[in-house]
């Protein structure tokens, strides 16, 4: 109740600040958009705490675990996320930025709670806005497949040794039954194959108001082509925060393609190492989707950076013992407030160069590099953690 | 089809802008390059390929960088009436020299060797004001004298000079605006030594225009008929060196307006021994302006930065508009109609919704004056963004002024020309006032044969100014940087794959085993170096005492088991490319 009344307030307060930066006409879709997505992302916070919870308790060791109850972990992301400035940035510069990133976290507050049309709704628009959301078919199948973020799965297989070593000298066949399928977390098909129908036929529905829409103009291959095409062909080359850009524009024509191809495929690449290390963390895991290619798209901007960050908030718990975390804080509120000022004395003054303002999306692509690198080391620590905490308990329990 | 090289600016307010001189030769600075075709919709760009390629050997010029379709466009109905095979292109930076002169001689039946083509004496010519050379080629069916269809070639060479004040003992007046005495050997250094054989007619006409007649007829008090006749002699405010075969005059007179007149001189009676020299002096001083067009017309860029800006277009009223009836008689209804035909490159990204109308200094609604207005966007790389609308302006407008705000683009480092930090240019856009034509009648002689220069005087062709071309300065990436650029941004994402694969690929207990290594190298540095080695030869579970020991056996024979592969891909090296 208390926690409830706090976010009401919080939320009022930034409805206040966004009206004084600025009247709302016109830009009502994207700042409700902005107050939805926090919303959601302390659903899905709550229901990750939960389910973590609960997988501590079958594991016996949430006494041994100080978390603190005072800190739900979807409270501070949802914060996170409407207070971050590159949120506010965003939805003052009306971008659509927020409307993708309300889609994105559509999907996974649909994945996380079992709603499968919605998880296949969000998708899909996530997909149609802008093409890189489409890499979150994998956690969204391994979050309906698996359910919310658990420890690995070797956990509760030791568990399940160590309890059927336990017992091995009752005759308690039902108790060895129930530990058994208590023990295997086992992957349920069914979500899937329901996510997968409704997702077609949403994307059916997608493309069919497409066509309707584009006939009198081209064809829809023309409108993928020039949407899709042009993220892909990485086509006008003026600055942004990316590194693309400037690469783009200084590279050699003979190097084109295969550079293009290259960088897209970095971002590919990554999905299945991920993946197979991360499958029992899939929300973590679409975090990290997520953060990969709003730090290596065609064209990123600050507002794929708040989508980020805000659910950076949601692995309190896991994270918390993340190394360079101050240093990374510093780094991107230097970034953040030298980046203008370079794009200014490069292209409003004329006394800076090309080069200045390059330096600073580098620093910034090097901070996102280390941001995903120590978290995704911390979350593997934590499950290390976990490995040895349940392993000294069994002991000590058998002991 | 046209095409004409020009260096300079013609100077509208003081050359005129509303007599068949201005309207017809002066041209953009640049090349300007128009055609028509009589091919099939589909292949009208296939031919304009072959146009620009054609016209660029035979002119030496790079006319074929208007072959890629982000050069040229096709104006509907504000350029020429001849919608869909219209193409026109044009090169604002490009200049002329005596390559693009020579080749243009060599077209003319006796080159320069002949005739008037003589006096083109190459530095007089070239550092003139204004010099415009024109080609004009038009299919002609077959007329009514029973002459085979045919293309008729037109070439108009248009130079402004200025002669030398020097020479004249006129110094009455310090203005400019004086008229110094002049006379062909001292513009051109040159005579013309006859006429050319293979020409059918070589004549040279002298203009007098109408301002100045009416300046004349207003000092002198003179009749207009006293000036036609016998008016180059005696006490006349001029004396010309020839006598002139004819005085030709102008007949569509308007109230108020006088008429030109025209001295025509034939050259045919001058050869070597007795050559032509035509000469001016003046007697007095006369001060007149030309005519000029309804409405002055200029444009400039406004806005600082190289990230956006605005073009502006100026139209402000001339002495034309206060003194003279328009075309259109009811003064009620009366409207001025001007015509605005401008293309833009595609990296000058413009927003045709911000285009905003002033008249009279006021901001108006754009559709209460507009009266037609087609507008093809740009599309990066692939073609430049073209408006052409038709406004209405009362007819006492005093100025009317369009902007249009736009963004500029970013280019990759090729498309740069090598002097890329001077900006790049926008073409001249054309405004047109359909309802004004330049017309001169003379009276008809049946007996003669009439030359073609009277017969281009009384073709009716509208009003038609060009304004400025403007120079954008673009942003610039480092040209000295490819490199630096493509390996840094590699070791950026070298450095996001190989620590993220690092991390995933951190076996558990490795890390334990990596901190106690280095917990327990606070003992000396060579024991640790030696029992670091130690571990690395037999494998890294030496540190740790919990680890197994039954897997070191196993560590022992994988480490041997790659030793041998190793051994064997070398040996298998070695032999097949050894």
């Amino acid at each position: 109740m208390l926690d409830r009344c706090t976010m009401d307030l919080h939320c009022y307060s930034h409805f206040l600040v966004h009206s004084l930066l600025k009247e709302l006409k016109g830009n009502l879709i994207i700042f409700f958009a902005d107050i939805i997505s926090a919303l959601l992302i302390r659903a899905t916070g709550h229901t990750l705490q939960m389910a973590y919870r609960q997988s501590l308790n079958s594991l016996d060791i949430v006494d041994l675990l100080k978390s603190s109850d005072s800190l739900s972990s979807g409270d501070v992301a949802a914060l996170v996320y409407l207070w971050n400035p590159f949120t506010i940035a965003a939805c003052v510069g009306l971008s659509t930025s927020p409307v993708e990133n309300l889609v994105v976290i559509l999907a996974l507050h649909g994945a996380c709670k079992g709603l499968v049309p919605l998880a296949a709704f969000g998708w899909v628009m996530a997909t149609h806005l802008s093409l890189y959301p489409a890499i979150l078919i994998t956690p969204v199948i391994l979050l309906l497949g698996y359910g919310p973020d658990t420890p690995p799965r070797k956990l509760f297989l030791q568990k399940g040794y160590g309890k059927n070593g336990d017992n091995h000298s009752s005759d308690n066949c039902g108790q060895q039954e129930t530990n058994h399928s208590k023990a295997e977390v086992t992957f349920s098909w069914r979500p899937v194959i329901h996510f997968l129908f409704w997702s077609s036929l949403w994307s059916t529905y997608v493309l069919v108001l497409c066509s309707i829409s584009v006939k009198p103009h081209g064809s829809l291959w023309e409108m993928f082509q020039r949407t899709y095409g042009f993220i892909l062909t990485v086509e006008d080359m003026s600055p942004n925060i990316g590194v693309l850009w400037y690469f783009f524009a200084e590279v050699f024509d003979f190097f084109r393609s295969f550079f293009m191809i290259v960088f897209h495929l970095n971002i590919l690449f990554m999905i299945l190492p991920l993946a197979i290390r991360l499958k029992h963390r899939p929300c973590f895991l679409a975090f990290i989707y997520i953060a990969i290619s709003s730090m290596l798209k065609s064209y990123p901007s600050v507002g794929d950076s708040a989508l980020y960050l805000g659910l950076l908030g949601l692995f309190l718990d896991e994270l918390a013992d993340m190394q360079f975390s101050f240093f990374l804080l510093c780094g991107y509120i230097g970034v953040s407030l030298l980046s203008p000022v370079m794009h200014n004395l490069w292209i409003w003054r004329g006394t800076g160069n090309a080069n200045f303002y390059y330096a600073t999306g580098m620093a910034y692509a090097c901070l996102q590099i280390i941001l995903v690198v120590e978290s995704v080391s911390a979350v593997l620590n934590h499950d290390r953690k976990l490995r040895k905490l349940s392993v000294t308990k069994l002991r000590d329990g058998n002991s | 089809m046209e095409l004409s090289f020009t260096q300079g600016r013609w100077n509208y307010e003081r050359w005129g802008g509303f007599d068949t001189m201005s309207s017809n030769n002066a041209k953009p600075p640049g090349v300007e390059l128009w055609a028509v075709f009589d091919v099939p919709k589909e292949q009208v760009d296939a031919s304009w390929k072959n146009l620009t390629h054609t016209l660029s050997g035979i002119f030496c010029a790079s006319i074929n960088f208007l072959e890629s379709s982000s050069m040229y466009s096709a104006p509907d109905w504000s350029f020429r009436q001849a919608s869909g095979s219209l193409r026109y292109g044009m090169l604002p930076r490009e200049a002329v020299c005596t390559e693009n002169l020579t080749p243009w001689l060599k077209l003319l039946p006796c080159r320069d060797k002949a005739g008037i083509s003589s006096l083109m004496d190459r530095p007089s010519i070239y550092t003139s004001l204004y010099y415009s050379q024109r080609l004009h080629l038009t299919s002609i069916a077959s007329d009514l004298e029973g002459l085979n269809s045919g293309i008729a070639l037109e070439q108009t060479l248009t130079v402004v000079l200025h002669p030398s004040s020097q020479r004249t003992g006129l110094t009455h007046f310090s203005q400019s605006y004086l008229q110094p005495s002049w006379s062909l050997s001292s513009i051109f250094g040159r005579k013309v030594n006859g006429r050319c054989v293979l020409a059918k007619s070589s004549k040279v006409y002298l203009q007098l225009e109408r301002g100045l007649v009416s300046q004349l007829k207003k000092s002198e008090n003179y009749g207009a008929d006293y000036i036609a006749s016998e008016g180059y002699d005696g006490e006349a405010n001029f004396e010309l060196s020839v006598n002139p075969d004819r005085v030709i005059k102008e007949e569509n007179s308007r109230n108020g307006i006088s008429s030109s007149l025209l001295y025509e001189f034939s050259v045919d009676k001058y050869s070597n021994s007795k050559p032509f020299d035509l000469g001016l002096t003046w007697k007095f001083p006369v001060i007149w302006s030309c005519q000029q067009a309804p409405l002055h017309a200029s444009r400039f860029l406004m806005g600082s930065g190289n990230e956006r800006g605005a073009i502006a277009i100026l139209l402000k009223s001339t002495d034309l508009n206060d003194s003279s009836p328009v075309a259109n008689s009811d003064m009620d209804g009366c409207e001025l109609r001007v015509n605005i035909f401008q293309v833009v490159p595609w990296y000058i990204r413009v927003y045709y919704h911000s285009l905003q109308l002033f008249v009279d200094d006021q901001l108006k609604a754009v559709g209460a004056f507009v009266e037609k207005i087609h507008v093809m966007p740009s599309k990066d790389k692939i073609s430049p963004g073209m408006m052409e609308m038709v406004l209405k302006l009362p007819c006492g407008v005093k100025s009317a002024a369009l902007t249009l705000d736009f963004d500029k683009g970013f280019l990759h480092i090729d498309e740069y020309p090598p002097d890329a930090n001077q900006g790049f240019d926008i073409p001249s856009a054309a405004i047109g006032f359909p309802d004004f034509h330049t017309s001169m009648l003379f009276p008809s002689n049946e007996s003669e044969r009439k030359s073609p220069m009277l017969s281009k005087f009384q073709e009716s062709s509208p009003v038609l100014l060009y304004t400025e071309v403007l120079l954008v300065p673009l942003t610039t990436p480092d040209f000295s940087m490819p490199y630096n650029v493509i390996t840094i941004t590699c070791t950026v994402f070298a450095l996001y794959f190989g620590s993220l694969l690092n991390v995933l690929r951190q076996r558990v207990g490795e890390k334990e085993r990596l901190l106690k290594s280095k917990a327990a190298a606070k003992t000396s540095r060579l024991s640790d170096l030696l029992s670091r080695l130690s571990a690395k030869l037999r494998g890294r579970s030496q540190e740790p005492m919990q680890s197994p020991s039954e897997s070191s056996p196993l560590i022992n024979s994988k480490l041997a088991l790659k030793v041998l592969l190793m051994a064997a891909l070398a040996v298998a090296w070695q032999y097949y490319f050894g």
